[in-house]
């Protein structure tokens, strides 16, 4: 084994060690074979660890220290909104009442939680200028599945069952498509103009009495405003589609347009974006769906409701359509985010889009002269470069992502979206400072110049992390997907 | 405003603006068209400072009973159990909570590593080949595990077991309308799925069946002779399992399934009203290419030191985009980081002197209400949770039982109309003697 290697945690493991603590078990002791028939006890012991507490906090903090957060450093993750996650959410996702309460508690006992979930939708409700919220999906995806199916429903409900195609523009986050077929619905690509924006003639000649809705981001993944909002409302409304929101941009508009006033149907928000859900490593997230009165009839039930002073869960939702999780939803996530919004308040979410999209133009307008800007017009929260010109000098955006990492730095989301050759999106947030903005951009055209004079440096890169690129071809031919004991 | 999220000074916004080109932030929101343009704010809760946001929100959290104050019997697929201390400590090294998804290996290792040991303690529980790297909980892997199979056989019926969670049971429901596959469900006699309705029901365009074991009721179902049924047909077979259960039980993967699926919220998640948990979605090795979500694999670097990757992403939405079978994106990472550490901490031993636990004070519990006078529904062989005959309404008894300090089991009622008046009663290893006698007490003395 090569002396780098970070051992597995059952490489480290030893006969005879423990890392928990025990009761010893107060009611009398039976032989398991008098609990249990022969053949549901198992014959071999799972292959768990066995390592002391110590061994335990050593291992995972030396896991952590060969991971990158956004606590780390910089971390520009187009589309994702990477921001400072406050550490208050955390205190207050811990509170007992809140972290030790089980859902299917007595609704009396557990009054607290209901009215934070309420007042959290009310809140969603206001921001996204919606007529009902409900929080019962896990994630983003979860989100946009679960308003797909409840355009579906309402279609079906109209005795349309002719609405098979769901309409998503090409520069779409993967996850739209994805989730329209999952829905049971055709996917149709809308092209982008030279813009940057939704084509609206091509939008126009795909839209017809087969289209259930037409998925958009606004702004879009290359930062844009699509500001032809309206019209495109116009055209999808007057085919007797729905509009569908996906709110994973929504740093860039909190306070400045409302997607309930730019003609959308049902939107999800992504909590652990634009309200610090924290990301988790990859989750768990939180993708509440607001969406206008003609669709809250089918919303996932049970829905939570206010009578007089008390909450309660109706489950009295005949055309709902159905569950999409047990219980309410991912509550700890939503918890943190309620704690965020109560720490903004309306003028602080107001700022918070402000600076979000200062910094981002600030960023784009300081690269511009060292990158491709594929399109030049102010951006929102994010912008996308190209690195078409380091192409052609045979290093690719692969190679400068990669090149970041010996500064200190998350690499931007790369070739996404697809309509940007060799794409690299930035989005900064508004919790980080010019000084960190300016060392960031000046890492980047300090790549830029590498390109030019010491290419290898750059498609030999990382140098400094303790791993080199790892072989990705061999990870997917040969696929070693679990520990095995040599 | 200032504040404490946001660094911008007065000369920042200056200086930046200048670089921009531009005189004020308005301008750059000057594309928006006027008719849909916000004006003013938000009409929301004023913002508070820290201090105050935290007080009131203690007293909201106050509000709600907790089962760490009241002793709880309350399980029906979320459990109070042992958490160790450990668990909390690892999960708040933020270097793991403030990353995303490890995109950039190099400099994410640490959560790569943490996933693959995750799905090999999966691997090692469930007796399956390999795992994924999360879902976002029991119910939706149990979901997802349907909508596999479907695709896989290309057949358009699933069977699944009455003694399924209901709440799981509506979530596959709601997933299959989805994709215009027809559910129906296999009825329960004795507390166990019925076999013989079981046969009866399924055909050549069966899916798959899915159980749950030990099933919603705590029995320990003989899913081996169900495993043989669905093969028989062609179908897959689907297990969702507690994995706390699997330290002691034999693994699905010994008894057939091709799927296991289930919730790892009782290694170290706590119940939050019911999430986030944490997912978990094994398979054999024939399913590999077909498992949703994420998956990590080893490899190697040009220096031949070991590493993880994401791997396998070919089976991903963001690559397949409209020819994806599952959507999901973001999944449970930090809970399965959450789960690995109780395992770890647990270990080999502690795993099975836990589930053997909750088995003995479970039979504890059953001898008592026994003695007592209850009838204890369905005699098989149980985990922790039993049935038990109230003989009243269970809202009634659980509000007796609230006054006296304890949360009452689950009023089966609400989804069984033919168990009104029975309460699942679970009784982990949290549970001591003195509160399962307190129990059996308390609702004894509500007949007397």
């Amino acid at each position: 084994m090569h002396k780098d290697n970070q051992p597995l945690i059952f490489e480290i493991t030893k006969e005879g060690r423990v890392g928990y603590s025990l009761e010893d078990l107060d009611v009398p002791e039976l032989d398991l074979s008098d609990l249990l028939p022969e053949g549901f006890i198992r014959k071999e012991a799972a292959e768990l660890p066995e390592v002391s507490e110590l061994d335990i906090m050593r291992h995972y903090t030396a896991l952590s220290n060969r991971n990158h957060g956004i606590d780390s450093g910089f971390y520009p993750l187009g589309s994702c909104t990477m921001k400072y996650n406050p550490k208050i959410n955390e205190s207050v996702a811990r509170y007992s009442g809140f972290a030790n309460i089980h859902p299917l508690q007595d609704e009396s006992t557990v009054q607290g939680a209901m009215e934070l979930m309420y007042d959290l939708q009310e809140h969603l409700v206001e921001i996204t200028g919606m007529d009902e919220v409900t929080l019962q999906p896990a994630a983003g995806a979860h989100g946009e599945w679960t308003a797909l199916m409840m355009i579906r429903a309402f279609h079906e409900a109209n005795g349309d069952f002719n609405r098979t195609k769901v309409l998503v523009p090409d520069s779409a986050h993967g996850t739209n498509p994805a989730s329209a077929t999952v829905a049971g619905f055709e996917t149709v690509t809308v092209k982008s103009d030279e813009n940057g924006l939704v084509d609206l003639e091509d939008l126009k000649k795909h839209v017809g009495d087969d289209t259930a809705a037409l998925m958009l981001t606004n702004p879009n993944t290359l930062g844009l405003f699509e500001e032809h909002i309206l019209e495109m409302a116009a055209i999808v409304h007057g085919a007797g589609g729905k509009l569908y929101y996906d709110g994973a941009n929504l740093n860039a508009v909190m306070s400045k347009a409302r997607p309930g006033d730019m003609g959308f149907d049902a939107v999800h928000l992504n909590l652990h974006k634009t309200f610090t859900g924290p990301h988790g490593g990859g989750g768990p997230g939180s993708g509440p769906v607001g969406v206008k009165a003609d669709l809250a009839k089918f919303l996932p039930k049970p829905v939570l409701v206010k009578k007089d002073d008390t909450y309660t869960f109706d489950y009295d939702r005949p055309e709902s359509i159905g569950r999409v999780k047990p219980y309410y939803g991912n509550f700890g996530i939503n918890v943190r985010a309620y704690t965020y919004i109560r720490s903004m308040g309306p003028d602080g979410l107001k700022t918070v889009t402000e600076n979000a999209v200062l910094n981002a133009n600030y960023m784009m307008r300081r690269l511009e002269p060292y990158f491709d800007l594929p399109y030049n017009r102010h951006c929102k929260h994010e912008f996308v470069l190209s690195g078409r010109r380091q192409k052609k000098l045979g290093v690719r955006t692969l190679d400068m992502a990669k090149r970041l990492l010996d500064f200190g730095y998350h690499p931007p989301t790369i070739y996404f979206p697809l309509n940007v050759e060799e794409g690299m999106m930035i989005e900064p947030t508004e919790t980080e400072s010019k000084e960190t903005l300016d060392a960031f951009c000046d890492a980047l055209i300090q790549i830029a110049k590498e390109v030019e004079e010491n290419p290898e440096i750059v498609q030999n890169a990382p140098h400094t992390t303790v791993i080199n690129r790892l072989d990705e071809t061999k990870a997917a031919r040969q696929p070693v997907l679990r520990y095995t004991k040599e | 405003m200032k504040h404490r999220y946001i660094p911008m000074t007065e000369t920042d916004r200056a200086e930046m603006l200048e670089t921009i080109g531009v005189s004020s932030v308005d301008e750059l929101f000057a594309d928006i068209p006027e008719k849909v343009r916000f004006k003013g704010e938000y009409n929301i809760k004023q913002a508070k400072s820290e201090s105050a946001l935290t007080k009131e929100l203690s007293r909201l959290a106050a509000k709600n009973a907790d089962t760490n104050t009241y002793a709880s019997f309350l399980g029906a697929g979320v459990y109070d159990h042992y958490k160790p201390i450990i668990v909390d400590h690892v999960i708040s090294r933020s270097e793991f909570y403030t990353a995303y998804t490890p995109y950039q290996p190099e400099i994410s290792q640490g959560e790569l590593q943490a996933i693959f040991e995750f799905q090999t303690m999966i691997c090692e529980l469930t007796g399956m080949d390999l795992a994924n790297s999360s879902m976002y909980d029991g119910g939706t892997a149990l979901a997802e595990a349907g909508t596999l199979a479907a695709g896989h056989t290309r057949r358009k019926k699933i069977l699944i077991s009455e003694t399924v969670h209901p709440e799981s049971r509506d979530v596959v429901l709601s997933y299959a309308t989805g994709q215009s596959i027809e559910v129906v469900t296999v009825p329960q006699k004795d507390g166990v799925t019925d076999i013989a309705k079981l046969e009866e029901l399924i055909d050549d365009n069966t899916a798959a069946v899915l159980v749950q074991y030990p099933n919603f009721f705590g029995q320990i179902e003989d899913i081996q002779k169900i495993g043989d049924v669905a093969h028989h047909h062609g179908g897959l077979f689907v297990v969702s399992s507690n994995p706390l259960a699997l330290g002691v039980l034999t693994p699905p993967g010994k008894l057939g399934a091709d799927i296991t699926v289930g919730d790892a919220q009782p290694f170290g998640i706590p119940e939050a009203f019911g999430g986030p948990h944490c997912g978990y979605f094994a398979v054999t090795k024939k399913l590999m290419r077909k498992v949703p979500g994420r998956l990590v694999g080893e490899t190697t670097d040009d220096e031949g030191r070991r590493g993880y990757v994401l791997t396998l992403q070919a089976r991903e939405q963001h690559i397949r985009r409209d020819k994806a079978t599952s959507n999901i994106c973001s999944n449970q990472a930090l809970n399965a980081l959450a789960a690995s550490v109780a395992m770890t901490a647990f270990g080999k031993v502690g795993a099975q002197q836990i589930a053997y636990q909750n088995i003995a004070k479970t039979r504890y519990a059953k001898d008592a209400f026994e003695k007592a006078g209850f009838t204890v529904a369905f005699g098989g062989a149980h985990f922790n949770e039993i049935v038990v005959d109230c003989k009243k309404p269970v809202k009634e008894v659980n509000a007796a039982l609230f006054e006296k300090g304890i949360i009452g089991g689950y009023d089966l009622g609400r989804t069984y109309p033919e168990l009104a008046n029975h309460a699942l009663v679970a009784v982990t290893e949290q549970r001591t003697k003195e509160e399962i006698d307190a129990l059996v007490q308390e609702m004894e003395a509500l007949h007397a």
